[in-house]
């Protein structure tokens, strides 16, 4: 069958199987691995993207049903060479050790954001609750998920 | 690597016309809402169809919450983030907010549905339970706009099996308003968070205006072949002044007639005994509401 999405604001058309799950598409089809695969059991999180502006876990996401459809993933953020607050964030507090949940967290973090520029940290730890990082013990993704609220309050 | 088993994609574009595709397509075919049931089925190959009808497209026509004066409608497309982040809902029947800030994760919320939840009729859902405590029917639609209104104890026929036939559509669940002062809440028990439950449990109460329990209503889920109401709770409760004695009496109750099984979330004697507790906990909680 053939699908037409929308990623990070380019139209992609492309002949794919019915089966085939949006994150695979990502990867596979569009070569954009910046989205990762995990636990493949809609646990880990690690594959969230945007889809019509909500984030997604894409292994339990056919391509097919993101047809006509908006999706926005990590490669999405960086304004050219410009990061993303959200971005700027896990680097400037050590969001990330091995990187591997980062484009996952990245995607819902920024959603937090826009969502309430202002989050506590029992907001933000709810926000990723879904979403499984092996090495950082979450502590410093908070503080970078704050450090970009700071920022981008002030920076308005 | 899981993926599915080949199969047909179809997208719907509104009711009727999924329900013609169904009966074209007879039992080779699955409606998929949010898919965090379904997918994960196919992936691991327990479920292969040949074709998929994607009905996410009917968000518009069956994503609904409508509060009436006798009667709350919820369509079968309403998304668990919608139904937990409703204020009118959760006035009406708090049982809904308590239960959707432990089901899944907010991720997985963005895309499950009602519809999908009840239909999936896993023992464990956590909907199912809610809708169960609040006396909720089904809508159910088949071909040439044939409708039909079923009890949720009619509903769930057993583990993973309802009363909807191959080429129909559950589009809306409906939970009467009664004329009394209601509380409702909902408590789990799980492992870690965005677990399925080990135990959860709901209760509903209605109270008259000299006080008294006019009728109330316990379910739970996770522990039998379907969560249930348990019609001896509310008998023994019609009538009565609320007390912590009564609760005490609703949770041996419930403990009795459940059916849990051992497996790797805890001994059936635990979860007896979670049933037990939880049912005591929502009915305190349930009643207090109802008082304020
Ligand atoms: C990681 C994870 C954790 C979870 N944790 C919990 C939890 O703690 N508690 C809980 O209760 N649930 C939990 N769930 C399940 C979640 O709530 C699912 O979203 C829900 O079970 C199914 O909804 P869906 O819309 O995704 O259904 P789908 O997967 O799309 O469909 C499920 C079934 O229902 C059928 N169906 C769907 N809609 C209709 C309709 N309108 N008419 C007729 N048939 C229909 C489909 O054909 C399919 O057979 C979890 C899921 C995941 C992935
Ligand atoms: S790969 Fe999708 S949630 Fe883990
Ligand atoms: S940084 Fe390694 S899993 Fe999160």
């Amino acid at each position: 069958m053939q699908v037409t999405v929308t990623v990070n604001g380019v139209e992609y058309t492309k002949e794919i199987e019915g089966r085939l799950l949006l994150v695979h598409f990502l990867r596979d089809v569009l070569g954009l691995t910046g989205t990762h695969w995990g636990c493949d059991t809609s646990n880990c999180g690690t594959c969230v993207v945007w889809m019509d502006g909500e984030p997604v876990k894409s292994c339990t996401v056919l391509a097919a049903m993101a047809g006509g459809r908006e999706v926005r993933t990590v490669e999405g953020l960086a304004n050219g060479a410009e990061l993303d607050p959200i971005q700027e964030g896990f680097r400037q507090c050590h969001g990330l050790q091995c990187g591997f949940c980062t484009p996952g967290m990245l995607m819902t973090c920024r959603h937090l954001l826009d969502k309430n520029p202002d989050p506590t940290e029992g907001e933000i730890r709810e926000a990723i609750s879904g979403q499984i990082c092996r090495c950082t013990g979450y502590s410093s993704i908070v503080r970078s998920v704050r450090w970009a609220a700071v920022h981008e309050a002030a920076s308005k | 690597m899981q993926v599915p088993a080949p199969f047909e994609y179809e997208r719907a574009t509104s009711v009727d016309q999924a329900i013609g595709l169904l009966e074209r397509l007879g039992n080779s075919a699955r409606l998929v809402a949010g898919g965090h049931s379904l997918l994960p089925m196919m992936k691991l190959r327990l479920a292969n169809f040949e074709y998929l009808i994607d009905i996410n497209d009917l968000h518009g026509e069956l994503g609904y919450i409508r509060l009436g004066a006798g009667e709350v409608r919820i369509g079968a497309m309403t998304r668990h983030r919608e139904l937990l982040e409703s204020d009118a809902l959760a006035e009406v029947f708090p049982i809904f907010r308590d239960a959707e800030r432990v089901i899944a994760d907010p991720i997985v919320r963005n895309r499950g549905t009602l519809g999908g939840s009840l239909c999936q009729a896993d023992p464990s859902e956590d909907l199912s339970a809610v809708c169960t405590t609040l006396d909720a029917s089904c809508v159910i639609r088949g071909p040439r706009n044939t409708e039909r209104v079923v009890s949720m104890e009619e509903f769930h026929v057993g583990p993973y099996e309802t009363a909807v036939a191959d080429n129909e559509i559950l589009t809306e669940i409906r939970i009467p308003v009664k004329p009394y002062a209601s509380g409702s809440a909902y408590a789990k028990v799980e492992r870690r968070a965005g677990d399925w439950a080990v135990v959860s449990a709901g209760a509903a109460i209605w109270l008259d205006a000299a006080g008294r329990i006019a009728d109330a209503r316990v379910g739970l889920a996770a522990v039998g072949p379907n969560t249930t109401g348990i019609p001896e709770i509310s008998a023994a409760l019609r009538g009565q002044e609320p007390a912590e004695a009564l609760y005490e009496l609703a949770g041996a109750i419930a403990a009795r007639t459940c059916d849990p099984v051992t497996d790797t979330r805890g001994s059936a004697d635990y979860k007896r005994h979670l049933a037990d507790e939880l049912t005591r906990r929502t009915l305190r909680t349930a009643v207090s509401r109802a008082r304020s």
